[in-house]
């Protein structure tokens, strides 16, 4: 045993290096993963939070709760319904942008480079405040332009509908600077020998572009897919900021119903029992996205 | 049409689809800069008016006159100042995780990469309910720990410092220098193209954190700029050019910061190996 503290000790220097961040990482990240399990089987709230014995174990109950509850199953359409359209929005657009880019390197390209990615970079708090004040009814800006085209107050954020699709603008207008720099660093990185040889064989600029640049920018888009759609799923801030779900419910997600439940309702076995459920639905998403690539390579 | 002409033409259809596509993007941009300088009775005037026609500065006195900017921006600047401490225990584990072979540093590399995985709303109430039981409910304590370290920080600082030699750090022990003093004075240098990379990022995500203060401080004195805009949105709620100043006083200086460092953060993207 004092063999072992002796070795320890000599060999202490790398344990002392990762302490710091394991520490952290075990108290705020695998530990809460545990609590989170345990209390989702449970009734707590606020009354539980000051005194532990009230908490009742209740079995599956809050899972199945869910499930019979309107606003939830909402939350669930609601979540599809951004990942369904917002996704490849983001990911043709942020394609485009960086081929775009990538066509120059003066400049002015750089300059937009960065122009792009600026919404990235944006709080979401200013974010919501600008926009807001964008899509607002009767002097937003939007409002305004189409007044000159004789096209009448469109509601942006007030009816259910249309404002699921602001919301997927906005996050769109925010989601391409991130992606547009991965693919613009994986368009970097294709030797200009393919060029060279597909133009010895006489390919035109749709030909390289098709037959070259996109089979090439395979990992980078299954990285972006991936990373994407995992966001998407735990679409929040948007919503949280600009209508705060409403109106009728129309914009919730289920992170912000989690959210709602836990922090508002002070209903936290619920809460952590919805946040298992968008847990389980990411790693179905994940493997499937997984699935989906291992035949695309034997192709 | 020759070929170079073609090429000519092409270049300018793109720089123009560009051009077009830059100005769609920065639209809210230059709406707010523009519009924090309008006098409240211009903003609501319709038709608006693009540039403003009485320039007034009045907003971004007010922000700190009228409302507690000036404490919003210095708690800002803590959870900064930390977000580099943050990014320096980052960067320890990655050194340790590259350059020592000891007992389990392939379990922990991996319950590291695991924490990955998780979704912020699974750990968001149990955090919380951690950080209420060690009392550290509305302190700065609590606002910045959660955040402090992560995984994926760690992840690139890893993959860059395994590209340093072992030789240097070996030579640097046998000339009898301590650990710590490898760590800060030769690597730190060595690997500063990482640390460029990762200290603008701290820097952004410091300065946005806004999830956080959000559930943490309930005091106005410890409410960061994001939490208090949204407060100044919530109580402001038609005062449209106190709003766009506060907005701007938050976004613009980021935009300053990124486009003096956009090499870095480009570079840093070609770094981690997305090809």
């Amino acid at each position: 045993m004092a063999e072992f503290f002796k070795d320890l000790y000599k060999n202490r220097h790398p344990y002392t290096f990762i302490t710091p961040a394991v520490l952290l990482l075990i108290v705020f990240a695998i530990l809460p993963i545990c609590i989170a399990l345990v209390i989702s089987f449970t009734d707590m709230d606020l009354k539980g939070l000051a005194d532990w014995s009230t908490i009742n174990f209740v079995g599956f109950k809050n899972y199945v709760d869910l499930f019979t509850d309107a606003i939830f199953l909402k939350s669930i359409f609601n979540t599809f319904f951004y990942v369904v359209i917002g996704v490849p929005l983001v990911i043709i657009c942020s394609l485009g942008v960086a081929l775009l880019l990538n066509f120059g390197n003066s400049f002015i390209f750089k300059l937009f480079r960065g122009i792009y990615y600026m919404p990235a970079i944006t709080n979401i708090i200013a974010v919501a405040v600008i926009w807001g004040f964008l899509y607002n009814i009767d002097y937003g800006l939007f409002n305004y332009i189409l007044s000159l085209f004789h096209i009448d107050k469109v509601q942006w954020l007030e009816d259910p509908l249309i404002a699921k699709f602001s919301l997927i603008i906005l996050a769109v207008w925010k989601g391409i600077g991130l992606n547009m720099l991965i693919f613009l660093a994986a368009l970097q990185g294709i030797p200009k020998s393919y060029y060279e040889a597909a133009e010895i064989d006489g390919a035109k600029g749709w030909q390289k572009l098709i037959f070259i640049t996109i089979p090439l920018l395979r990992f980078a888009t299954f990285f972006v897919t991936i990373t994407t759609l995992i966001g998407w799923l735990q679409f929040f801030e948007e919503p949280f900021v600009m209508t705060k779900g409403g109106p009728l419910n129309g914009t919730v997600s289920i992170a912000l119903f989690i959210y709602q439940k836990g922090f508002q309702d002070s209903n936290f076995g619920y809460a952590a029992a919805g946040s298992f459920v968008l847990f389980i639905i990411i790693i179905i998403a994940t493997l499937i996205q997984f699935k989906l690539r291992k035949s695309d390579v034997e192709y | 049409m020759t070929e170079k002409v073609k090429r000519q033409t092409v270049k300018t259809i793109v720089t123009l689809v560009l051009i077009i596509g830059g100005i769609l993007v920065a639209i809210p941009f230059i709406w707010m800069i523009l519009s924090s300088f309008k006098p409240d009775a211009e903003i609501l005037e319709i038709p608006p008016t693009i540039i403003p026609k009485h320039v007034t500065f009045q907003h971004y006195i007010d922000l700190f006159q009228q409302l507690d900017f000036g404490i919003y921006l210095k708690n800002t600047l803590i959870l900064v100042v930390f977000g580099f401490v943050g990014m320096f225990f980052n960067a320890m584990a990655g050194y340790a995780f590259a350059k020592f072979n000891f007992r389990g540093r392939e379990k922990f590399f991996y319950l590291i990469l695991a924490t990955m995985m998780i979704p912020g709303q699974v750990t968001m109430i149990p955090v919380y309910l951690i950080l209420n039981q060690m009392g550290l409910t509305n302190t700065m304590a609590g606002i910045i720990l959660p955040g402090l370290v992560a995984a994926f920080s760690i992840f690139l600082f890893r993959q860059f410092m395994t590209t340093i030699p072992t030789d240097l750090i070996e030579a640097a022990r046998l000339d009898g220098a301590g650990e710590f003093f490898i760590f800060f004075r030769l690597i730190v240098p060595v690997a500063k193209p990482i640390f460029a990379v990762q200290g603008i990022l701290a820097f952004i995500g410091a300065w946005n954190n806004f999830l956080w203060p959000l559930i943490i401080a309930n005091d106005e004195s410890l409410y960061p700029l994001s939490v208090g805009l949204q407060l100044l949105q919530g109580e402001h709620g038609n005062e449209f050019g106190l709003q766009m100043a506060g907005s701007a006083f938050m976004v613009v200086p980021i935009i300053i910061i990124f486009f003096i460092f956009q090499k870095y953060i480009v570079e840093g993207f070609t770094m981690s190996g997305l090809k």
